[in-house]
């Protein structure tokens, strides 16, 4: 199924979706498909599976550290597409950054994308103006490229991201990095009121997904209230820090707070 | 022929502006404020008088007799390690802590590998009453301590970086996740001609003020342009702040010094264009260190302001176009023209510089064969205080010290 498709279902069924980011490889290879289960398990609809780059600019410590984790055990994109390929039962999207599409070749990405079942992908370094090289290639395949929008794009930027935009935009709440906050920043409602009305003008219905800061299910409740989805990755990422560190059964822990999560997207 | 970027900040196909879709318009806004007061009377003015006042410009172009007679050419020292601070980084971090003043952003953020940026900015930030912050990786915070206490005696405050490789790379990465964060307040000063569109353009520009001096100097000198002129290279800035008045002098052989650390082969090495690969790291296209899947290599040099495994776009591009010639110096053919520089002229180069020094040599050896007079200007970008440890350490008894 298309991400857009699957926004759509999710709509019919009164309910908003919720995205799980994990870093692929961390702690290891093997665990990625048991997490990607647990987060299956417990409710996520679409799972967002970071292919981790040595020097990721857009993300906060915690990404960071399981990024460099993983570099460590030996992930790379051979291997990456093998473990999305394996991982079944939610949409897939794959986080990434620009060199290792790059030095891939853009074609041989979104091919591989498209045979591991990854229906989107996410270049949190490719803004829209040099975007248009692997948009074209992404048009050719059943893989959309996903845009971000910032609390920050001025209105002739995000007219030229909603052009291209398919899939779902990745709407950043709050100017920063990746990573789990206390509060959800006071701007998410203005910010996402001006990219609807930016949709409205130019007649670009796409899914807004919300990310950056969404720890908590009260958070996911919140951000279902006015946008399509909610992105929760680095507070995932925590409980497996933490998993690495006792002897709790991290599995479960990943699972129900999945589901913890999910629960705050239906009937909103 | 001269290099302009286009309208997405691209030499070639080098450069652009590959950020985070928060900065993009920290980007436009930055790009928009550098064109109109880099052309305003009264900024170039204000930054005139700090450049001669305070930083001591212009920088001699110093005839190295001795060096001249001992290897065959007519070789001149542009002495940049005469800047305030030591280095030629100043003549950039004054213009950037002057936009950023005019810009109304108070608060200045750096990265640093050696620190020699780091205390340019802490410099330019004290003098222009600016708030100043410095990203360090703890490796080199370790490997430079009396820099860092440099910078704290400036008044900037020092954030140590513990993620990665704990060096310039990773000091770069946490800058822009800094900028990401304070956006609004925050100015980021990037220390060379490297980054998203308009740092490259911007940091040349600020150092072409190297180059035009020594045009006019070496004309009053000598009557003609050089044959050669020889600067090391790391992102490129000194390189690029040389060269840049003289690409359309297709006479002048324009030539830049990597850092071919433990050798070429040896993989442990800065070489990012004479051994990289073309791609995608810190807002830019460019030559860079990495593995077939795209992943940053830790380079390597015993001169910490060339360990960096990428390079300005616009230099991949004058290279990739022949205008100019990169070649490397490995460390240990580097500490010897840094011992012949010292004992010979009494200049204590930077480590970075000595890369320099050590091709300006071998050069002219070459032409003195052809028994020609030929006339060689080599930048020399900053003075060695800083790295007289490191050599101690590593000649140990063989220092021909009496």
């Amino acid at each position: 199924m298309r991400i857009e498709e699957k926004f759509k279902e999710l709509k019919e069924r009164k309910e908003k979706a919720l995205i799980g980011f994990v870093t692929a490889g961390y702690p290891s290879a093997e665990d990625t498909k048991e997490i990607a289960n647990a987060l299956i398990k417990g409710g996520i609809d679409i799972l967002e599976l970071g292919l981790p780059f040595s020097d990721p600019i857009a993300d906060g410590v915690t990404i960071q550290r399981a990024s460099e984790s993983s570099l460590r055990a030996g992930m790379n994109p051979d291997l990456y597409f093998e473990v999305a390929a394996r991982i079944k039962g939610a949409e897939k999207v794959c986080l990434t950054y620009y060199n290792l599409v790059l030095q891939r070749g853009l074609e041989e990405f979104v091919k591989d994308c498209e045979s591991a079942g990854i229906k989107g992908l996410i270049v949190p370094d490719l803004p829209v103006e040099e975007s248009k090289p692997l948009l074209k290639i992404c048009e050719g395949y059943e893989t959309d490229l996903i845009f971000l929008v910032a609390p920050t794009t001025t209105e002739p930027r995000m007219a030229k991201i909603l052009d291209a935009a398919s899939g779902f935009i990745y709407v950043v709440s709050l100017l920063g990095v990746t990573g789990a906050r206390e509060k959800l920043s006071d701007s998410i409602r203005p910010h996402i009121r001006r990219i609807k009305e930016m949709e409205l003008s130019m007649d670009r219905p796409v899914p807004l997904a919300v990310g950056f800061g969404i720890s908590k299910p009260e958070h996911v409740r919140a951000v279902c209230e006015v946008a399509d989805g909610a992105i929760v990755g680095s507070a995932f990422i925590k409980i497996i820090e933490e998993g690495l560190r006792s002897e709790d059964d991290m599995l479960r822990k990943i699972e129900e707070f999945a589901r913890s999560l999910k629960k705050e997207t239906k009937g909103a | 022929m001269l290099s302009k970027p286009d309208e997405q900040g691209k030499y070639g196909i080098y450069g652009g502006k590959f950020a985070p879709e928060v900065l993009m318009s920290a980007l436009e806004e930055l790009e928009e404020a550098f064109n109109s007061f880099s052309h305003d009377k009264s900024f170039k003015e204000e930054l005139e008088l700090l450049l001669r006042t305070y930083a001591g410009r212009p920088t001699s172009l110093y005839f190295a007799k001795n060096l001249s007679e001992a290897f065959g050419a007519r070789i001149y020292l542009k002495r940049e390690d005469l800047v305030h601070g030591g280095a030629h980084k100043l003549n950039n971090t004054l213009g950037q802590c002057l936009l950023a003043k005019h810009m109304g952003k108070r608060r200045i953020i750096a990265e640093t590998g050696a620190g020699q940026h780091g205390v340019a900015t802490a410099m330019a930030a004290a003098v222009l009453e600016l708030e100043c912050e410095v990203y360090m990786g703890t490796e080199d915070v370790e490997r430079q301590k009396l820099n860092v206490f440099r910078m704290k005696l400036l008044g900037a405050r020092v954030n140590p970086v513990d993620s990665g490789s704990k060096t310039l790379k990773d000091a770069i990465n946490e800058s822009m996740r800094d900028w990401v964060t304070n956006v609004e307040n925050t100015y980021y000063l990037i220390g060379s001609v490297v980054g998203p569109h308009p740092y490259p353009l911007m940091v040349r520009e600020f150092q072409r003020v190297i180059g035009k001096e020594t045009k006019e100097q070496i004309l009053n000198a000598e009557g003609r342009l050089p044959d050669t002129i020889i600067a090391c290279v790391g992102g490129g800035s000194n390189a690029m702040g040389i060269f840049y008045d003289f690409l359309e002098d297709d006479e002048v052989e324009l030539i830049g010094v990597e850092a071919a650390g433990k050798g070429l082969e040896s993989g442990e090495h800065g070489a990012s264009i004479c051994a990289g690969t073309k791609g995608v790291l810190h807002g830019m296209y460019s030559k860079l260190l990495q593995d077939r899947h795209g992943q940053i290599k830790q380079s390597y040099s015993f001169a910490p302001g060339l360990d960096y495994p990428g390079v300005g776009p616009e230099l991949a591009y004058l290279a990739e176009s022949g205008r100019v010639k990169m070649v490397s110096a490995t460390d240990e053919e580097t500490l010897s023209a840094f011992e012949i520089l010292s004992m010979s002229e009494g200049i204590i180069p930077a480590l970075e510089s000595a890369h320099a020094i050590h091709y300006a040599i071998e050069e002219a050896k070459r032409k003195a064969k052809e028994r020609r007079n030929h006339l060689i200007v080599v930048n020399l970008s900053g003075r060695g205080d800083k790295d007289i440890f490191l050599v101690e350490k590593v000649l140990g008894d063989k220092c021909n010290v009496h």
